[in-house]
């Protein structure tokens, strides 16, 4: 299992979105997030995009107000998931239209249906933008 | 009805919830949708359900407790519709989790929808299964799964692969039935199952050999093949990022390969030319192009040697680390690191880069680099690798320090090759970093210092301007401390003086003033403030001519609020006002430290924790033992401001070094309880005052203490011979011994002591209590059981348990031993406490049972223990 959690959280810190792919008791998620982001949020620009805490390596990325935090094993390709950051991001404004932090607020299911599609277990499963979206637009039409 | 979709109450909710300003506010809305939910819930509410669950996923991410919603998602599960379903699985992957009882309740519902009509709905079903399945319904529905890998549809064959890989996590028996079905998912064209199919047979070769052996043999030409035909393929729009087709489906690719050519060179051997073209044609100026590149050159690193594409491979490392992207930089250093093992050479010609990036203004370069340096280290480069890192320490930023000291101490400490290296590096350390260097590394430099007698004099003159230039570094002033303390002298005379160094002048009354400093800095702990204290006392005698001085010093600190220095004060005052006679003898120079032992321990750590029991009737004159877990016991001890596991042991000797207590170690293993576990160096030291009535007596008893102190068998030379001395100069001073028995009496007031009893003795065993109390609790009295073998027969598995009264508190240590020797050779002793409530009212009791094995047969005593002494 390459990828442990997905957090998406916004410059002010909180979560907006979480997935872990292990269990972790809700106090476990709480501290871990609240390190996690002050650790990255503190990095500037010109510092590199991976941060070594506990025993995960956190690959993030920043799109405008939203920061994308990708939890991996050690041996995981960090430029990789560097990579599926951008490629989920693409995902998400394909369906969305500009995605932007409100978005996935306001359709945190649909953000993790597009997150079910592209990760199973902390392994990615389709990369194909269109062939992530389509259940997800059929779903969309038939409900 | 959508809720998502004309629901307006989720919305309103997450609204509320976007406009409270504080986490108070935030807490009270979320209480009060969590009540709506529970009353909703508890209504049987149908059609709200989902509604509801979707707020709890809300309520969930942002970190309040939901487990009250859980069965709200079986609910779903259960329903018809498709959009339940999908609201239900999803709160099942999120709010659940495979510990959880609950799970197995759903085990059938998902039976049912993996073989439903709907393929979404089976894609639910084994999307919820991949993320949450445990090994319980990884043996129910496996061969649900299994079926589903050939699935018309693509989408759900890929989705089985991972459920699958799953699966196998948790029952890695089940392996062998899905390596066929694996090994066909590898032949298909579509993406998703491709990269879905690698990952599975990549995690089969994990868990199965025989997977492994079977993947090598038949697959390995077939997934070369699949990786050029990736790698060559024209444009396809869908997959492709920044012109190559799928770098996700690459670096599967290739990590699959990596695991199939390990230790097999034929398998490697098949792989070496598209390795060579991928690594030669891809395209480097995009992440997704190095991302391929770094998977490949960790192949080429993991599977049988091929030396020309070892140098491709390192030629790209090479040009990653020099790439200006710190990302790029990043993983350069960390494929290196793995590099190290297999191309020492290749690595050590990057040396200078990677040194640059140990001074990166990005801390995850730093530490990677650091890592790497450290790695790079070889006697060869030792020097010119140290004196830059030390260089660096000046510089470096407060948070790297603590880390790049860690290092730098290891790195000198396992390369030195002279000892003047090595005790200047480690004077740089300590005057840079001394706040961060761990205990057991000035411990270690004082024991070097120590054995090497033609340095004395040049160590104390370099502390001497090391202290001047920097007295912020509280392991440096305790160093300085102990060295002047020893070597005062040789600062003075400038003895040993050696050809490199700038001769100083320092007068007797200088070395006293850093002393007096180091006891003055606010910032001293009370460990440096007692050392000052021994220094100071030390010096009393070695300079004639300050001894007023220091005795003014001492007499300042009778009233010390810390117990511990208005104690030694008040001693080392008495020593220098009463007993000139002996003092010289008392503070002899310290015998050169045993360095072998103290290796030894090192590495022994505490692996021994029985105890030699001490001797039984001996009781110090106590009214300055402390007891054990005292917060500032003694001198050096370091467990009670921090205990790593290492370090213990290395603790101890400094303790024997500077002749002080053994309450951690009692703390650690519980054994030594007694009060003598609170002498000190005091004691020590006075204790040849003692013995001129207990007669020669008082030499095994000196042993004992510093057996049970070291916590092994291996008698440590230092203090022994300290002690044997300043025992060989009572004999010459016995006039002085005598006033210093008014001293020792007035002690003895504070501790009574009570006689021994015969707790318990049977024709075959006797069991005998001592008893002493801790000064600073009477009700509190520690015993210590003695029990003796009277039979011809030895037992084991001896096991001693014993109850007492409710208004009474027992505690037991663990027993020195489960086994004792037949007639009397030799006794197991344990350590009991009791806390007597109704201390003066009643007097002690006990009921005791012992447990043995005699020639394999068990046996039981029996008894209760009446004759306490009064007054426990």
């Amino acid at each position: 299992m390459g990828i442990r959690f997905i957090l998406m959280v916004n410059k002010q810190g909180q979560t907006r979105l979480a997935q872990y792919y292990e269990y972790l008791t809700i106090e476990e998620r709480r501290a871990l997030e609240g390190e996690i982001v002050r650790k990255c949020l503190a990095r500037n620009e010109q510092q590199c995009s991976f941060v070594e805490h506990r025993n995960y390596k956190i690959v993030y990325r920043r799109y405008a107000s939203l920061f994308f935090l990708v939890g991996v094993d050690n041996d995981e390709n960090e430029l990789a998931i560097l990579e599926f950051i951008h490629l989920l991001v693409e995902t998400m404004d394909r369906h969305f239209g500009n995605v932007c932090e409100l978005d996935i607020m306001f359709h945190l299911e649909k953000a993790h249906f597009m997150l079910e599609e592209m990760v199973m277990n902390g392994s990615i499963v389709e990369t194909s933008k269109s062939n992530i979206l389509t259940p997800i637009q059929l779903m969309d039409k038939t409900s | 009805m959508n809720p998502f979709s004309s629901g307006t109450r989720l919305r309103d909710m997450i609204r509320a919830i976007r406009a409270c300003k504080t986490a108070a506010e935030e807490r009270a809305v979320v209480r009060k949708e969590c009540a709506a939910i529970r009353a909703a819930i508890n209504e049987n509410d149908q059609d709200y359900r989902h509604r509801n669950l979707a707020k709890l996923m809300f309520i969930h991410m942002l970190g309040y407790p939901t487990h009250f919603g859980q069965m709200e998602c079986l609910k779903l599960i259960a329903s018809a519709g498709f959009p339940e379903k999908r609201i239900g699985y999803l709160g099942l992957m999120l709010l659940l989790d495979e510990r959880q009882e609950v799970l197995m309740l759903v085990t059938n519902s998902l039976k049912q929808d993996l073989n439903h009509t709907n393929q979404y709905i089976v894609g639910l079903a084994l999307c919820a299964l991949g993320n949450i399945c445990s090994a319980e319904m990884a043996r129910d529905l496996a061969p649900e799964v299994e079926r589903l890998l050939q699935f018309r549809d693509p989408n759900i064959r890929k989705k089985a692969a991972l459920c699958s890989v799953r699966i196998i996590k948790k029952v890695p028996d089940l392996a062998e039935n899905f390596i066929n079905p694996a090994a066909s998912l590898l032949k298909e064209k579509h993406h998703g199952v491709l990269i879905t199919g690698v990952q599975l047979c990549t995690d089969l070769c994990k868990v199965s050999p025989e997977a492994l052996e079977y993947l090598r043999k038949k697959c390995t030409d077939g997934l070369v093949k699949t990786l050029k035909d990736v790698v060559n393929s024209s444009y396809a729009p869908e997959y492709d990022i920044a012109g190559i087709t799928d770098p996700f489906l690459h670096i599967r690719l290739l990590k699959l390969l990596r695991i199939l050519g390990q230790g097999d060179a034929d398998a490697s051997d098949s792989m070496n030319d598209i390795l060579a073209q991928v690594a030669t044609k891809t395209e480097s100026n995009k992440i997704a192009g190095n991302a391929i590149l770094y998977e490949c050159v960790q192949t080429i690193m993991s599977i049988e040697d091929n030396g020309g594409l070892r140098v491709l491979a390192i030629n790209i490392l090479g040009r990653f680390l020099s790439n200006r992207d710190n990302n790029i930089r990043y993983v350069a250093l960390n494929m290196l690191m793995k590099a190290i093992t297999v191309d020492t050479q290749a690595v050590q010609r990057h040396r200078a880069t990677i040194l640059e990036c140990v001074k990166d203004s990005d801390a995850s370069i730093r530490k990677r680099a650091l890592e790497l340096v450290y790695l790079l280290v070889n006697e060869s480069n030792v020097k010119p690798l140290t004196k830059e890192l030390i260089e660096y320490l000046e510089v470096s930023d407060q948070e790297f320090r603590e880390d790049l000291t860690a290092k730098i101490c290891s790195i000198v400490a396992k390369f030195s090759t002279e000892k003047i290296w090595y005790i200047d590096q480690m004077l740089k350390v300590l005057s840079e970093a001394g706040n961060f260097v761990k205990d057991e590394v000035w411990h270690a430099l004082i024991v070097v210092i120590s054995n090497a007698p033609d340095l004395h004099g040049y160590t104390v003159r370099s502390l001497y301007r090391a202290f001047q230039a920097s007295a912020e570094q509280e392991s440096l002033v305790r160093v300085v401390v102990w060295c002047i303390g020893e070597y005062g002298d040789m600062l003075v005379n400038n003895a040993g003086m050696l050809d490199i160094e700038d001769p100083i002048t320092v007068t007797e009354a200088d070395a006293v003033d850093i002393i007096e400093m180091a006891m003055k800095r606010h910032t001293s702990d009370i460990t440096t403030k007692a050392m000052a204290l021994i220094a100071l006392l030390k010096l009393s005698s070695r300079f004639p001519s300050c001894s007023e001085r220091i005795r003014d010093v001492t007499i300042q600190h009778e009233g010390n609020l810390v117990l511990e220095l208005q104690q030694r004060s008040i001693e080392f005052n008495s020593i220098i006002a009463k007993h000139q006679n002996i003092r010289s003898t008392l503070v002899e120079r310290m015998p050169v430290l045993d360095e072998a032992t103290f290796i030894g321990r090192k590495s022994n750590s505490m692996a021994g924790t029985a105890s030699i029991p001490n001797g039984a009737s001996f009781n110090l004159p106590n009214g300055v033992a402390k007891p054990s877990g005292a917060p500032l016991v003694d001198l050096l001890d370091l467990s009670s401001d921090d205990a790593p596991a290492p370090s213990p042991a290395g603790s101890d000797f400094l303790q024997d070094l500077l002749g002080v207590d053994l309450s951690p170690a009692s703390q650690q293993s519980g054994v030594n309880q007694a009060p003598n576990s609170g002498t000190n160096v005091l004691l020590d030291l006075l204790s040849i005052g003692t013995p001129s009535l207990q007669s020669s007596s008082s030499i095994p008893v000196t042993t004992d203490i510093l057996l049970s102190s070291q916590n092994n068998k291996t008698p440590v030379a230092p203090l022994d011979e300290l002690s044997s001395l300043s025992l060989s100069a009572r004999a010459t001073s016995i006039a002085g011994a005598a006033p210093m028995m008014d001293l020792l009496d007035e002690m003895k007031d504070n501790g009574p002591v009570y006689p021994s009893i015969i707790a318990f003795e049977s024709s075959s065993l006797r069991v005998t209590f001592n008893f002493s109390k801790p000064p600073e609790n009477s009700q509190t009295t520690l015993i210590q059981a003695t029990f003796t073998n009277l039979s011809p027969n030895a037992y084991t598995d001896f096991v001693f348990q014993a109850a007492v009264p409710k208004f009474l508190q027992l505690h037991l240590d663990p027993a020195s031993s489960n086994s004792l020797p037949a007639s009397g050779n030799g006794s197991i002793s344990q350590n009991l406490r009791i806390t007597n409530s109704h201390q003066g009212k009643k007097s002690l009791v006990m009921r005791i049972r012992i447990a043995y094995k005699v020639n394999g047969k068990d046996a039981l005593e029996e008894g209760q223990i009446n004759n306490f002494p009064r007054g426990l």
